[in-house]
């Protein structure tokens, strides 16, 4: 059986009867039966018992929460993975040694930003500004200007926004509160997307909270925040557009009354659906022709950082090469 | 049946497969959550033993036997004949194994699909054979991670995304 990622929107309990798992919702009881998932996103506010719980871990199982703003809160990440002492000595190796902590951090700006500019080029922008953020990122030294060089772009990128959404504002990028609808899809995206990528680093052994990008202390899960960078404009912005230029999501899908702007019940349902349309989607992966969905190329990722700190291969990030 | 011997096993069975598989493997870089041959391996293995044989425990190796007579006769059963190489030196090695115990034993390898099994007879030129590979193994495993090279049932290798994404 295929597994499947299954986002939970509503309140409920997640229970075990011998094996199978219910969700049970007022009078509703749903199985799920748990060979066929992969990933739970509980986005309503999700109570699971504990022996829900240890059946998840046993057959590893994440299970990503969401506060009722739908803002990534943590996640259940089973203990029994696939640990190698070997990976995680040699991804902390690459950590600590500067040079190659550099060679990393600098190997996501410059596929985030490689990605940020194949969005503008395929929505009809000029992405001129934000190539040229690649000179700063080759020139720099420190983890905080590749970090700067990041924010260059990332500044030029947004400033297309406006001119390639038909239906909303964007205007900048605000977070807490988002100011707007735009801004409210993106903080959601990035946080479903966040939540698939850790999911991935899941089933591999690398270690979440060692991060090149970012400060390893900065959360549990540091390293998704690195790998997210790429595929945010590739996953996120791109259904973003999607969805507004073709008015699924409209502002009746928002609700602005906890003094900013964010996806109501309704809106969420749109969104998570048209998002796991997208993580399901598949390119034909052109060094291992075969077709791969979207949320494999999450994955890959992650192996060829495996392969990296084992000195195997280089790593090259991912960039769009559709 | 994991244990460490039995891992060994595997090991001596990959070193015919692939080395980068044998070193992947060597430091629990699996794939095993997820790898349906190794599922379908499981599924045949249950299958086809469940009846009147049963599981020998000789120190930390595990393996299927059942008794004929005075000899022992353990079996590895495979889904095809592809890596026949490869199983054939697994199963020596574990009949190796058996022999510093004093037990002796032969080996049975089959193959259900193709209603065929051939026997396995540890002689002396099979122990300098083995005893060869054992010596080879910790050297590759020790050393850096083997380039992959790309064989014909890499497609089919659960490490085939890992190898060449
Ligand atoms: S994919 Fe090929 S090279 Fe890689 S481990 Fe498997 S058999 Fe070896």
């Amino acid at each position: 059986m295929k597994r499947r990622n299954f986002y939970i929107v509503s309140d409920g309990r997640l229970k075990r009867k011998e094996n199978t798992l219910y969700f049970e919702s007022g009078e509703d009881r749903r199985p799920i039966p748990v060979n066929a998932i992969y990933a739970i996103y509980a986005l309503g506010s999700l109570t699971v018992t504990s022996k829900a719980l240890s059946y998840l871990a046993r057959e590893g199982i994440c299970v990503h929460f969401f506060n009722r703003y739908g803002l990534y809160e943590g996640s259940f990440y089973p203990r029994e993975g696939l640990v190698s002492g070997e990976v995680v000595i040699r991804q902390a190796e690459h950590y600590l040694d500067h040079d190659k902590r550099l060679y990393l951090a600098k190997a996501f700006v410059e596929g985030s930003i490689m990605n940020m500019a194949r969005v503008l080029r395929k929505s009809g922008e000029d992405d001129s500004e934000v190539i040229s953020a690649l000179q700063a990122l080759a020139d720099a030294g420190r983890i905080d200007e590749v970090m700067g060089a990041e924010a260059v772009a990332r500044n030029a990128y947004y400033s297309k926004f406006d001119s390639i959404l038909q239906e909303m504002k964007f205007e900048r990028r605000s977070r807490q509160p988002p100011e707007n609808e735009v801004n409210a899809m993106i903080s959601f995206g990035n946080s479903l997307l966040y939540s698939a990528v850790i999911s991935e680093i899941y089933h591999t052994q690398l270690h979440p909270a060692i991060s090149f990008l970012h400060e390893p202390m900065e959360r549990r899960f540091s390293l998704a925040l690195d790998i997210a960078e790429l595929f945010k404009p590739v996953i996120v912005d791109r259904l973003i557009f999607n969805l507004v230029n073709r008015k699924v999501v409209t502002e009746g899908d928002f609700d602005d009354r906890f003094n900013g702007v964010l996806l109501n019940e309704n809106g969420r349902r749109k969104f998570v659906k048209a998002f796991n349309e997208r993580l399901e989607k598949t390119v034909k992966h052109r060094k291992l022709k075969r077709s791969v969905s979207y949320q494999r190329l999450i994955r890959l990722e992650c192996y060829k950082l495996v392969k990296h700190v084992l000195n195997a291969e280089k790593y090259r990030p991912f960039v769009m090469w559709w | 049946m994991i244990d460490e011997m039995y891992i060994r096993g595997v090991q001596v069975n990959y070193y015919f497969v692939c080395k980068t598989k044998l070193w992947l493997f060597s430091h629990n870089v699996s794939m095993e959550r997820e790898s349906d041959a190794v599922r379908l391996g499981k599924l045949i293995h249950r299958s086809v033993f469940d009846r009147d044989e049963k599981e020998v425990r000789i120190g930390p190796i595990a393996i299927d036997a059942v008794r004929r007579g005075d000899v022992i006769e353990i079996r590895e059963v495979k889904k095809s004949r592809a890596f026949e190489k490869a199983s054939y030196y697994q199963l020596l090695y574990y009949l190796y194994y058996l022999s510093r115990f004093g037990i002796k034993a032969v080996g049975r390898l089959s193959f259900p699909k193709q209603r065929r099994s051939e026997e396995v007879i540890l002689n002396e030129d099979a122990v300098k054979e083995i005893e060869n590979v054992l010596k080879e193994i910790p050297g590759i495993v020790e050393g850096e991670m083997p380039e992959p090279d790309y064989k014909p049932h890499c497609r089919k290798c659960a490490y085939f995304e890992f190898c060449f994404t």
